[in-house]
């Protein structure tokens, strides 16, 4: 009897644990196919009024306060706008690769008319997905491979990056500027550089220190690289990962650093000198649109300053005036088209001249940057 | 000079999580009961700081949240696998599932939240002494209790009757039975006792190391945390020597990346995990070392009376 009761007891016992651990499983909104439990419900019964199914794939959560958030207030400005006639899902923590592609199947079977996946790493599987669902729009952003059904959107992130640079070369007592790294990418060169120049082009004395991390969002290593930046001697940072570690670390160290991928000043009394931050809304309003309209069409765009889509905000009353009215000055070249932060003379940290004197670079030039500016120390590991 | 001393004071807080951590699960696994929930239980315990800091706005009652956190969700597991009997490995995989989503679900509150001016830290008068001073006596008080508390838990094992009863009950739990010892209860308490540091551990990341909270923020502490205990062979002080190493090499592998070091950032990224494997290994090769302090019973079920 006693054993009796101890199997059923162990049976409830492991059933609830199996109900617990696939309740727990990896998150995700809406419907989506789960591990253990119900399989998902119904994908697309067409309710009445029909709204336009759009779905966004998220590298993290939308709390992340960085780039994903930016995301989210992007697609929130597409649920304002369009009210009842879009229903939008998000999965959010999809992992690059194998899961990535399963969870964007798994989106364009279940009627989504359009999906954005927010990150590099999701290129590859949204592409074989793209070839079985011709009839769904697929956009990627940052990315670089497009086809009949997908389209690429991207921000010109090395923008809002050389604003950060003139407010650091000219807040810096030490003359060296820190950078966190996530992955040697284009992109990522591209803001390091651009960093290095806008200061550069205030104070010609600066250098810039860069420490990879490997990771987009690892808070506690982002806090540890920023600490070891600091320790070396930099005292105004910026970085190119997800969450605010690196700008909290500067304000418990008493140095400078900036806000990046959104707005960050409420995170730093002291240390916030202004954010770097791309508005994702305005790219996705069009995009949705479009479908709605039936005029999508493959493209690759990349907006900036001048579409609304980057902009450094939020100059801390630290910074003097007369640099935010060079900002200002900047901002309105670069929404008027005049300005271009990649113009020639530019020479590597070999030495070797990269962009001729006065030349404006090229799309092709940008996409292809592989190589430190001087005054950038060290070394480029070899990329993802 | 100056460098170094702040190199040495980047490792000792960035080791005390490891070390924290670690040595809650050597509690846990000298009582026989192997918990991979580490991670669960260190994720729980950094929300369930993070939220106390953020209420309270004191950094004990943080620790005390995160303790309790950590003591809830062990005490579930140990019912579990003490009890009921289940597989030690399946049920920790679980807990760590499980706090991983309990986490990430009650935290969608706080993430983005801060949790104001913290201070400087350290201890008054010593921390001024040229190079000592920045280099040691600048931490967080919970940096000493870390290192305190392996001199206690090393007296309270070996030196202590009632470590050796828990030993004993690692050892052989049918002998301890037999001398009459609760065996259930005791290591009921161990595994509770290893859950509360490791609560203690998430919250202190969550607090004083991030401080932020988002999902995930141990980012696999709790399994690093895991596999030091085991390279360290379940002696205290390897343990910490083990979480410092770590924490140690970590930083000095972005000390090296700032400085312009020519070695690709990812060989220096595999460092602090191969140095760490690599040294705690050759100081425990000796075979009988390893018999003498591995828990005889470790990860296997005990029923009294069978």
């Amino acid at each position: 009897m006693f054993v009796e009761r101890k199997r059923a007891l162990m049976k409830a016992a492991a059933l609830s644990a199996l109900a617990i651990a696939a309740l727990a499983g990896c998150s995700k909104k809406e419907e989506a196919a789960p591990a253990a439990a119900a399989p998902a419900a119904s994908a697309a019964a067409a309710p009445k009024a029909d709204p336009v199914k759009v779905a966004f794939v998220y590298i993290w959560t939308a709390g992340d306060a960085g780039w994903t958030f930016a995301h989210d207030l992007g697609r929130k400005e597409v649920e304002a706008e369009f009210g009842d006639k879009v229903k939008t899902t998000i999965v959010e923590k999809v992992p690059e690769g194998a899961d990535a592609e399963r969870v964007i199947r798994d989106l364009a079977a279940q009627g989504n008319k359009i999906i954005f996946a927010t990150s590099f790493g999701y290129m590859e599987p949204m592409l074989k997905v793209a070839s079985e669902f011709p009839d769904v729009k697929f956009e990627h952003a940052t990315g670089y491979k497009t086809a009949p059904n997908m389209g690429i959107y991207d921000s010109k992130f090395y923008e809002p990056a050389y604003m950060a640079g003139i407010v650091a070369g000219k807040m810096t007592k030490t003359n060296t500027l820190g950078f966190v790294g996530s992955f040697p990418i284009p992109e990522v060169l591209r803001n390091i550089n651009a960093f290095t120049l806008g200061a550069q082009s205030v104070n010609p004395k600066v250098k810039t220190k860069v420490v990879w991390v490997s990771t987009w969002s690892d808070p506690p290593k982002e806090g540890d690289a920023a600490q070891s930046l600091i320790n070396g001697g930099a005292d105004v940072l910026l970085q190119n990962t997800d969450s605010t570690a690196v700008l909290q670390t500067a304000e418990k160290n008493g140095k400078y650093a900036f806000g990046w991928d959104s707005d960050m000043s409420a995170f730093a009394a002291k240390a916030h000198l202004g954010s770097a931050v791309a508005n994702w809304g305005g790219y996705y309003k069009q995009a949705v649109k479009s479908v709605m309209d039936g005029t999508w069409k493959t493209d690759r765009t990349v907006w900036g300053v001048k579409e609304g889509m980057n902009d450094f905000i939020k100059p801390a009353e630290a910074v003097p005036a007369d640099i935010k009215a060079k900002i200002e000055e900047i901002k309105a070249g670069m929404k008027a088209g005049t300005f271009e932060v990649f113009t020639g003379p530019i020479v590597d940290s070999t030495g070797k001249e990269r962009l001729a004197k006065d030349a404006k670079a090229d799309q092709e030039w940008k996409d292809k940057v592989d190589f430190y500016v001087k005054g950038v120390e060290g070394k480029i590991p070899s990329a993802k | 000079m100056n460098e170094i001393a702040l190199l040495i004071a980047a490792t000792l807080a960035s080791g005390t999580t490891l070390a924290m951590a670690g040595l809650g699960l050597l509690l846990n696994e000298k009582a026989g009961v192997l918990n991979l929930g580490a991670e669960g239980m260190m994720l729980v315990g950094a929300l369930a700081g993070f939220g106390a800091a953020y209420a309270s706005g004191n950094d004990w009652v943080a620790f005390a949240a995160g303790a309790a956190a950590g003591a809830v969700m062990a005490m579930v597991f140990g019912v579990l696998v003490i009890w009921l009997n289940t597989n030690q490995y399946a049920t920790g995989l679980a807990l760590t599932l499980f706090g991983g989503g309990l986490s990430a679900f009650v935290g969608t509150n706080f993430a983005g939240k801060t949790l104001g001016d913290r201070g400087s830290v350290g201890i008054p008068g010593l921390m001024d002494v040229p190079f000592l001073g920045p280099a040691l006596f600048r931490q967080h008080p919970m940096t000493y209790i870390a290192i305190a508390l392996m001199f206690a838990l090393g007296w309270f094992l070996y030196r202590s009757r009632s470590g050796l009863v828990l030993r004993g009950v690692g050892e052989s739990p049918e002998s301890a039975h037999a001398l009459g010892y609760r065996v259930r209860w005791i290591r009921l308490g161990a595994v509770m006792a290893g859950g509360a540091l490791c609560g203690i551990a998430g919250a202190y990341l969550s607090v004083v190391r991030a401080p932020l909270w988002v999902e995930g923020v141990t980012a696999g502490s709790g399994w690093i945390a895991l596999a030091l205990t085991t390279f360290a062979t379940w002696r205290p002080a390897r343990v910490l020597l083990g979480a410092y190493l770590f924490g140690g090499v970590t930083m000095l592998q972005f000390y090296l990346q700032g400085e312009g070091v020519e070695i690709a950032s990812q060989l220096l990224a595999m460092l602090p995990y191969l140095s760490t494997i690599v040294v705690l290994a050759l100081i425990s090769r000796n075979p009988t070392w390893i018999r003498i302090n591995m828990p005889a019973s470790l990860g296997r079920p005990f029923h009294p009376g069978s």
